[in-house]
């Protein structure tokens, strides 16, 4: 393969790009070596980027065969010790749990990035949230976790996907984005960061013995029954310490605010703009928009003020994290959900309707 | 054929392998086969820069019996694995080692799209006619006829199909430098088997694209026999079905054509003895 | 804060009309965001982007559900976008092909010939370009300036000149032809 000149765009200053190619470059800018795709609409815009880009920086692209193939190539390159990443959308991402699922076990750090269209089965190629069950409660088989980062904006997106490489080395574990479709398609400025990444030492990589050290062997296969349960425990405790160091969350409460909203992604910024309308109309409301899906932002719901009545979660899906919406506040307030799905997203007059409802202020009749 | 038939040498453990007593039956040939690939790495000075990649099935535990680092796959996805590490590290010499029900059931994509693309990885690929580890049910190459866990009445081709021929399929990929068949139910087939898999190792170290061993092997326990029954059912009822020989061999027919080369995967014998 | 939805079929450039506007609305230091429609085709089928300008305050909804201004390109998408626009907003109507005037009094409309006009000046895909000279002339989110500075984004260097001309083009019409229905 020919290197040709460097397209990279120039850092430190906002340059406007798609969410799909400004996740590509921030990860190539976090130090990515490798990415193993496949397409499938709405992220098929990654991969090609990547496609153009790895050669220039000397990093390896290549098309899979098939979104599992590409998650195994993933494993294969993690556990030979480079940052690497894979994407799809959410029916490959279901494809891709077995392998996740692997990683985790094998404790190889890489990121997995599902830019989320409408399901079940097929479903469309429109944008969705539905797949957050999958990312945060599992996904594949046995006991395990993720970090899902929810971004909101591209520059968000960008910032997060350098981050999840960090998380993802700092704890040997998979990290996952999870975007969706309007974020991965629409295009909005975004300054890259100017400096290198850090390098990251990985003794337990099998980079070959080179006359160095004894096998290293990468593995989640524990035969023995006791060991097996030893090394659940021992991930155990790296989720914990995920848990409890890796909560980010963004929260607006405005003195007096009657309604919280709760969402992330793309869906936060529709209810932001229903938040704006609420304002002009008297009444008070709140956003809690959890950045880190897993961990959740529990702390986000403790001490929110007594003029609170109730809480209104939105979502691109039937309500999934609604779930740990009322898990967080354990009975507290009341919760309500508004949710579209298949591929159609909720607009800001109709999260408005939503709100006056949720405040005991049926339509019309705040004026 | 005559080429590449060696002597075994003897005898002292191979460096690459391992000593630890293997989860192996008694009489399985994974034992030999795992020596002759040892050997082969010790010979060719892979150890310190080999990464190997164990599958699901039998062969499940191979981490544990070479020197070399090891990666465990999920079942079937050994090749893109090795993919995954080749790519990263092309300096590195990368393997796998899987079974039929791996390899040509569950991976068969994986194995072809490998193949295609010219991976230079090495693949040692055993035919034993049955899933071993699952208790003894039928794999993609089991005999017509032959009774297993799944088929207690014999596969029936009407209902299951026949055996596949993967090593005649792969051969046709333009990607594929190196594919044999060889068995391991006498010392000269295992001499023969060494002489592939070092001819396989030595295609990817001059970088020349795919190689794979397809390697008959027995299961005495789920084949309810005894080993010695084995290696003779091996010789009587497997090879007819699996001619061995050399399918691909980039020095030999390097620039042969696709097709040409599925003819001759057609037309291949099963192996006489050396000259 | 003006949210803008630009509408049409695929072919007639609807998608690097709104990111010129992003472009420009992006030099004059503005926030600003871009969203295309997306479906299977690829090629022929309907099209249409959000764009989104704001001063200071962060954009919600990146998707434009209520506009302040639109263009529309042909039937369909007057058919669907004119209710959609916000009372006392703008739309800019290619009437080569909308196949019938639109039919608003609450708004500013302005209807352009911009196919038939565009195929005078020489090539068919600048009828967009046109009407978007109008749209900033209207409604002056933009300058027209920071459009022409723009160009050089979205399109090839040969074809810079040809949509100068057909974005002044636009301008003047907005200018000098009165609106077809004033508010």
């Amino acid at each position: 393969m020919t290197k040709s000149a460097s397209s990279a765009p120039a850092g430190g200053v906002p340059v406007l790009m798609k969410g799909n190619e400004a996740l590509g470059e921030a990860a190539i800018r976090a130090g990515c070596r490798a990415f193993f795709g496949y397409p499938i609409t709405p992220q098929s815009e990654l991969p090609a980027y990547m496609a153009r880009r790895m050669p220039e920086e000397d990093g390896v692209f290549l098309q899979a065969e098939s979104e599992l193939a590409a998650i195994n190539m993933v494993y294969g390159a993690a556990g030979a010790g480079v940052r690497v990443m894979t994407s799809s959308s959410s029916p490959g991402i279901s494809l891709k749990q077995e392998g996740i699922s692997y990683i985790a076990g094998a404790e190889l750090p890489a990121v997995i990035v599902n830019i989320m269209r409408g399901g079940p089965g097929l479903g469309s190629i429109m944008p969705g949230q539905s797949d957050y069950f999958q990312a945060t409660k599992g996904g594949g088989h046995g006991d395990y976790r993720l970090v899902v980062y929810g971004p909101a904006t591209v520059q968000e997106l960008v910032d997060l996907t350098i981050r999840a490489f960090n998380v993802a080395d700092r704890y040997r574990s998979p990290v996952m984005i999870l975007g969706d479709g309007i974020l991965g398609q629409m295009m909005e400025p975004v300054v890259f960061p100017t400096e290198k990444p850090a390098e990251v030492a990985k003794p337990w990589a099998t980079t070959g013995r080179q006359g160095t050290r004894g096998r290293n062997v990468v593995n989640s296969l524990y035969l023995a029954a006791e060991e097996l349960e030893a090394h659940n425990l021992r991930l155990q405790a790296k989720f914990a310490e995920m848990h409890s160091n890796e909560v980010i969350y963004e929260s607006i409460i405005p003195e007096g605010a009657e309604v919280v909203c709760v969402a992330y992604g793309t869906t936060a910024r529709v209810v932001k703009s229903a938040i704006a309308m609420a304002r002009q109309e008297g009444i008070k409301v709140g956003l809690i928009r959890p950045i880190s899906l897993w961990p959740f932002p529990d702390e986000a719901f403790v001490n929110l003020p007594d003029t609170v009545r109730s809480v209104l979660t939105v979502e691109m899906s039937a309500g999934q994290m609604v779930e740990d919406v009322r898990l967080a506040l354990n009975g507290r307030l009341p919760v309500h959900f508004y949710g579209r799905m298949g591929g159609m997203w909720p607009i800001p007059r109709d999260v408005l309707a939503e709100i006056k409802k949720a405040a005991g202020r049926e339509a019309g009749v705040a004026r | 054929m005559s080429s590449i038939v060696e002597r075994i040498p003897v005898y002292e453990p191979p460096k690459s392998l391992s000593d630890v007593s293997s989860h192996y039956c008694p009489g399985c040939t994974h034992g030999a086969t795992h020596r002759i690939v040892a050997e082969v790495m010790d010979e060719l000075g892979l150890t310190d820069k080999a990464v190997g990649i164990a599958s699901v099935g039998c062969s499940v535990l191979a981490y544990n019996y070479f020197e070399c680092d090891m990666q465990q796959a999920a079942h079937g996805r050994a090749p893109a694995v090795a993919t995954g590490v080749k790519r990263v590290r092309p300096e590195l010499v990368v393997w796998t080692y899987q079974g039929d029900g791996d390899l040509a059931s569950i991976g068969t994509n994986e194995v072809i799209h490998a193949a295609l693309r010219g991976e230079k990885i090495t693949v040692i690929f055993i035919n034993n006619a049955i899933y071993g580890m699952t208790g003894g049910q039928a794999a993609p190459t089991t005999l017509i006829g032959q009774k297993t866990a799944t088929t207690p009445f014999g596969r029936d081709k009407s209902w299951s199909g026949s055996p596949i021929h993967l090593s005649e399929m792969l051969a046709l990929q333009e990607g594929a430098a190196f594919i044999a068949r060889t068995s391991t139910h006498n010392p000269a087939h295992l001499g023969r088997t060494r002489a592939a898999i070092k001819r396989a190792f030595q295609t990817q170290l001059e970088g020349k694209g795919f190689s794979l061993v397809e390697i008959l092997s027995t299961c005495p326990t789920n084949w309810g026999m005894t080993p010695v029954e084995a290696l003779k059912w091996v010789e009587e009822q497997m090879v007819p079905v699996y001619p061995l020989g050399i399918f691909k061999d980039w020095q030999a027919d390097g620039a042969r054509s696709p097709a040409a080369a599925g003819a001759a995967a057609k037309s291949a014998k099963p192996a006489e003895g050396g000259k | 804060m003006q949210e803008v939805l630009i509408a049409g079929f695929g072919g007639q450039g609807i998608m690097s009309l709104g990111q010129l506007l992003t472009y420009a609305g992006m030099a004059e230091g503005k926030q600003v965001s871009w969203m295309p429609s997306y479906g299977p085709e690829q090629r022929g089928g309907a099209a249409n982007c959000s764009v989104v300008l704001a001063d200071g305050e962060d954009i919600g909804s990146p998707i434009v559900s209520e506009p302040d201004a639109a263009i529309v390109m042909n039937a369909p998408s007057l058919d669907k976008f004119e209710p959609a626009v916000r009372q006392g907003g703008f739309l800019v109507v290619n009437s080569s092909l909308s196949g019938r005037p639109a039919g608003r009094s609450d708004i500013t409309v302005l209807e352009i010939p911009a196919t038939e006009l565009a195929g005078e000046m020489g090539n068919a895909r600048v009828a967009g370009m046109i009407a978007l000279g109008a749209l900033v002339e209207l409604t002056g989110m933009v300058s027209l300036q920071s459009l022409v500075d723009s160009l050089p984004k979205v399109l090839k260097a040969q074809l810079v000149p040809l949509n100068v001309e057909a974005l002044g083009r636009g301008q003047t019409l907005a200018r000098e032809g009165a609106p077809a229905r004033a508010r």
